[in-house]
């Protein structure tokens, strides 16, 4: 069986797939974005070497604003932390407790996951309609008709209006994340608090929280990486607009490559992406294990 | 009298706890609302004509019901055709991923091989890295052999992206089935490729699921890759679609909410009857990693 099992040629054989997949199509195009972050280069014409002058631009050309992509991003990411996920997770520990009601509550929280961003986004252009988007309707049907807006044309209001669905859309995602760590928290852990007289918050407090650090380190994680990655619903939104108050990273990138044709730039944003993922990743871990000790 | 008094206690506890629960449910119900608003206005200006969307009745039930806005969504906007584009794509991709991933979870569970740690590893930073990141050099790639606007060229970039959570769900899953298996099918005969699909493929059906409905939903919502690999109207998917037709109708509503009413009412309608599957496919994608 050992023997057989160590079969070189069926080893290969069945590796292959996944390795050609995995290498072609995400580890080679990662090394040549790194290796084309180091060139000027349209696409078309010659690739010239200038070293690290992209990256040197990126930070310090004010024209190109990644500084204030970077910013922008990095604010969602903050929001995501510290409001996006303890409301996840006072959902999560509500519906978890074992409430009346628990599976539809689940159900219809995890609704907006699964719809594609792009309906998403479609639907909040409809809302945030300066004419006849349900949110001025709703605002003048109130009598306060100086607060209705032009909320994504605007460029102090298209930050946070491009923001709230963003946060909205994936609460069930990571509620569902909890909701599924807290299910796991062993009965007779949470019973045994309660005959010592601890209240619910106690419970959540001191068992509950402590016991789901993982899917917590998870969840952060992601509401992190997530936030510097984010694209789709800004792209459909404002991409980037008005006047670069709502580009991030990534809407910059696309920019940079298909608007431009600055292909080398272009490229010196996804490498800064993935290390700034990695990074945040790393760093949460870091945070997460001191915890523990 | 001590008697009397731990009532009283009791009671404002009861009472303060009841307060405390209908806070909770009314919290509980808002942010239910908020959730299924936006989807029930979707239905309803799917089948309202201008008139109505805009002031006369903005948020009730249509008060005609105006199919025409699906057929109009179909027809011009081509709604049928994007539709089409994304299943075939969804499941050329689910049916690629799922075969390279259970393969290799074969060869990094079973097989006996020095440097399966290591591969194992390098499979799962895939769950971090960017897809962006890869963006460029797979256009250029695709641009040279003249893969660009075709249905392959999204499948294996997708299948590619799909791959390690797909490694990561059937790996869990795979450790799971006693090796006892292998070794009663070896001694029967059977060979290594024997094992692999007489016994260890059909056992692995609920992962296979778990993956199939996972990777399903990352296709059938992508925006970014398709919407620069696909430039010819005939092959795009729905996202791409939805954003072209919004573009055409700037001012006719009716038309776009049918369209997104069509690009989402599948997965709805799946979700309805596969709830519970469908969330722990999302939980086995993340927790799990």
């Amino acid at each position: 069986m050992k023997k057989m099992y160590s079969n070189k040629l069926n080893i290969f054989l069945f590796l292959v797939p996944g390795l050609i997949l995995f290498v072609g199509v995400l580890v080679a195009p990662i090394i040549a974005s790194g290796y084309f972050s180091f060139f000027d280069w349209n696409g078309i014409g010659e690739k010239v070497f200038i070293g690290f002058k992209n990256y040197k631009e990126l930070f310090t050309s004010k024209p190109i604003g990644f500084l204030r992509a970077l910013k922008n991003s990095l604010l969602l990411a903050g929001l995501s932390v510290c409001i996006q996920l303890p409301f996840c997770l006072w959902l999560a520990l509500k519906l978890g407790k074992g409430i009346k009601g628990e599976r539809f509550f689940l159900s219809v929280y995890f609704m907006p996951v699964l719809i594609s961003t792009v309906v998403i986004g479609q639907l909040w252009l409809k809302i945030y309609n300066p004419d006849y988007g349900i949110l001025n309707v709703l605002l003048r049907a109130v009598g306060l008709d100086s607060w209705a807006k032009i909320w994504l044309g605007t460029k102090e209001t298209a930050l946070g209006a491009v923001f709230i669905p963003t946060l909205w859309q994936y609460v069930g995602y990571h509620m569902l994340l909890m909701y599924a760590g807290i299910k796991s928290v062993p009965k007779d852990l949470r019973e045994a608090a309660m005959l010592d007289g601890a209240t619910d918050s106690q419970v959540n407090w001191f068992i509950v929280i402590p016991y789901i650090k993982p899917v917590l380190r998870v969840s952060v994680i992601f509401a992190i990486t997530g936030s510097l990655k984010s694209f789709d619903l800004i792209y459909v939104l404002t991409n980037g607009g008005p006047l670069h108050s709502t580009e991030v990273p990534s809407t910059l990138m696309i920019n940079m490559l298909f608007l431009r044709n600055r292909y080398g730039m272009g490229s010196t944003i996804a490498v800064l992406l993935i290390f700034l993922c990695f990074g945040f990743a790393l760093l949460v871990g870091l945070i997460f294990k001191e915890e523990e000790d | 009298m001590g008697q009397t008094l731990n009532d009283r206690n009791l009671s404002a506890k009861v009472r303060r706890y009841k307060a405390q629960n209908a806070a909770i449910y009314t919290a509980l119900i808002i942010w239910a609302v908020i959730n299924i608003f936006p989807i029930y206005w979707m239905f309803t200006f799917s089948l309202k004509d201008n008139t109505e969307i805009f002031g006369a009745n903005v948020a009730g039930l249509p008060q005609h019901w105006l199919w025409s806005n699906y057929s109009r969504a179909l027809a011009t906007g081509q709604m049928g055709r994007y539709f089409l584009n994304s299943l075939i794509i969804a499941v050329a991709t689910i049916i690629i991923t799922l075969l390279a991933a259970v393969m290799a979870t074969y060869a990094l569970t079973r097989l006996v091989w020095k440097r399966r740690k290591t591969i194992n590893k390098m499979f799962m930073l895939g769950l971090t890295i960017p897809i962006h990141a890869a963006l460029l050099p797979i256009y250029i790639t695709l641009s040279r052999t003249k893969m660009l606007n075709t249905y392959l060229g999204l499948i294996i970039p997708y299948s590619a992206f799909s791959l390690s959570m797909a490694i990561l769900v059937c790996t869990s899953f795979m450790n799971d089935l006693p090796r006892e298996l292998d070794e009663a099918a070896c001694i029967d005969g059977c060979g290594t490729w024997g094992i692999f699909f007489k016994i260890i493929l059909p056992l692995m059906k609920p992962a296979t699921a778990t993956v199939g409905i996972y990777t399903f939903l990352q296709c059938w919502n992508e925006l970014m890759f398709a919407n620069i690999f696909m430039s010819k109207d005939a092959l795009k998917t729905l996202p791409v679609g939805i954003q072209a037709l919004a573009g055409q109708y700037t001012t006719d509503w009716g038309p776009i909410g049918a369209a997104l009413v069509v690009a989402t009412f599948p997965t709805l309608l799946v979700y309805v009857f596969l709830s519970r599957k469908i969330q722990e496919s999302f939980i086995a994608g993340a927790v799990k990693g």
